[in-house]
């Protein structure tokens, strides 16, 4: 067992977990915050993308432990006081999701491309989209999210 | 995925006496903690080698580059001094996996892991890298055996690898559409006084094609090596890619990678 803390989403955790538990299986099963998701549970599908420490990550092949005392934040802690964050809007307003699954991974993955490039072309959120798979084929209207995005960010 | 007991040594002394035949070195986890979810690894213990400082870092000279071995891929892309030394191994880096692995994703981790289809190997055989262990120095090619076999020993843990600056170097791969691993990649170096030609994802470990680079080595051009038909015997055929193929994709990217060098 191992003490795990950080700090999720501005707020400091501490749990006792075994050593083998999975980042994502410490956000939803300790936490309850089941916002990310697991896909593929193999590291190919980026549903369960979160930031640590201000870069993206797929959590379902991280160690909970390995990121002790880092900085977490996962979908729930994108909108600030209710109010939904640029990503979330502009997935809302082109209609970037269809049955949602992929939904959080995309939106968590997006926003850590906009960090890093703040206007990108087609291709590059494309290219940076690579990890993260939708299988409502709904890319389209994706990479029109994070262009509006882009100028709102 | 099995338990184990996590340990996170504060330096290469602590984790080198750590290791049994059942313990694992875990660095950035693309490979190993998928591994061992899906059964195909089972360890006792888990050594994390990412909390000991001295493993990570970048240093140029006028002669070398040297990367230590957690410093993440996504690391190596950005880094100014790598684009500027060796641009075309911050370009391997910056097209390793996805955006998620690169930025996990260690270069330690790789090359220990000898994946036949990975990126890395095919940067150190043709940019003559040496691999600075905590026991030794080794040259990549004595350093890559086979199939995920290298030359690391029990205990034995990968600090840095350096490589040596080439006068001129590309990497060109053809990447498998769903996950980015090379089903074949083609790193190609010139050296003042060689060409190296490097190929991954052809074969069950990476090599240095020999017809390749003797061609290249007289002279620089890709008409050189135009037409030049390679013995596909021993390559890889699968799903993805017959042998035959995979020989053509050989050439096509090696004269791909000199006409962007």
């Amino acid at each position: 067992m191992a003490k795990v803390t950080l700090e999720v989403n501005g707020k400091q955790v501490s749990k006792e977990v075994p050593d083998h538990t999975l980042l994502s299986v410490f956000l939803r099963d300790n936490l309850n915050l089941t916002g990310t998701h697991v896909g593929c549970d193999s590291s190919q599908c980026g549903a369960c993308v979160v930031h640590v420490d201000g870069k993206s990550i797929k959590s379902c092949s991280t160690l909970a432990v390995d990121i002790e005392g880092s900085k977490v934040t996962t979908i729930e802690g994108l909108a600030k006081d209710g109010k939904l964050h640029p990503m979330q809007e502009a997935f809302k307003k082109t209609h970037g999701l269809q049955c949602g699954y992929c939904t959080p991974g995309m939106v968590m993955s997006a926003v850590d491309l906009l960090q890093n490039k703040k206007n990108p072309s087609d291709q590059e959120i494309r290219e940076w989209l690579e990890g993260n798979i939708c299988r409502c084929t709904g890319y389209q209207n994706i990479v029109a999210a994070v262009k509006e995005a882009a100028g709102k960010m | 995925m099995k338990t184990f007991s996590y340990h996170s040594p504060k330096d290469v002394k602590e984790a080198s006496k750590l290791a049994s035949s059942s313990s694992m070195f875990l660095a950035g986890g693309m490979t190993s903690i998928p591994s061992m979810k899906l059964g195909m690894a089972t360890y006792k213990d888990v050594i994390d080698l990412k909390k000991i400082k001295k493993l990570s870092g970048i240093k140029v000279s006028s002669k070398t580059v040297t990367i230590g071995a957690t410093t993440k891929h996504a690391e190596v892309a950005a880094s100014k001094d790598v684009q500027k030394a060796i641009p075309a191994l911050a370009k391997l880096a910056g097209n390793i996996g996805d955006a998620q692995v690169r930025n996990r994703g260690t270069i330690g981790g790789s090359i220990s892991n000898n994946d036949p289809s990975a990126c890395y190997p095919s940067a150190c055989m043709a940019l003559n890298a040496v691999i600075h262990t905590n026991e030794r120095k080794i040259e990549a090619n004595k350093f890559f055996k086979g199939m995920f076999e290298t030359a690391l020993k029990k205990g034995e843990i990968v600090e840095a690898v350096e490589f040596q600056i080439p006068e001129k170097a590309d990497y060109q791969k053809h990447p498998n559409p769903a996950s980015r691993y090379a089903i074949v990649g083609v790193f190609v170096a010139k050296h003042k006084d060689e060409v190296n030609v490097a190929v991954t994802g052809a074969k069950s470990c990476v090599y240095i094609d020999k017809d390749l680079s003797k061609k290249l080595s007289s002279d620089f051009s890709s008409s050189a090596i135009e037409g030049i038909e390679l013995d596909d015997s021993e390559m890889n055929s699968d799903m993805h890619a017959s042998a035959e193929y995979r020989a053509n994709l050989v050439s096509l990217y090696a004269k791909k990678a000199v006409e962007a060098c």
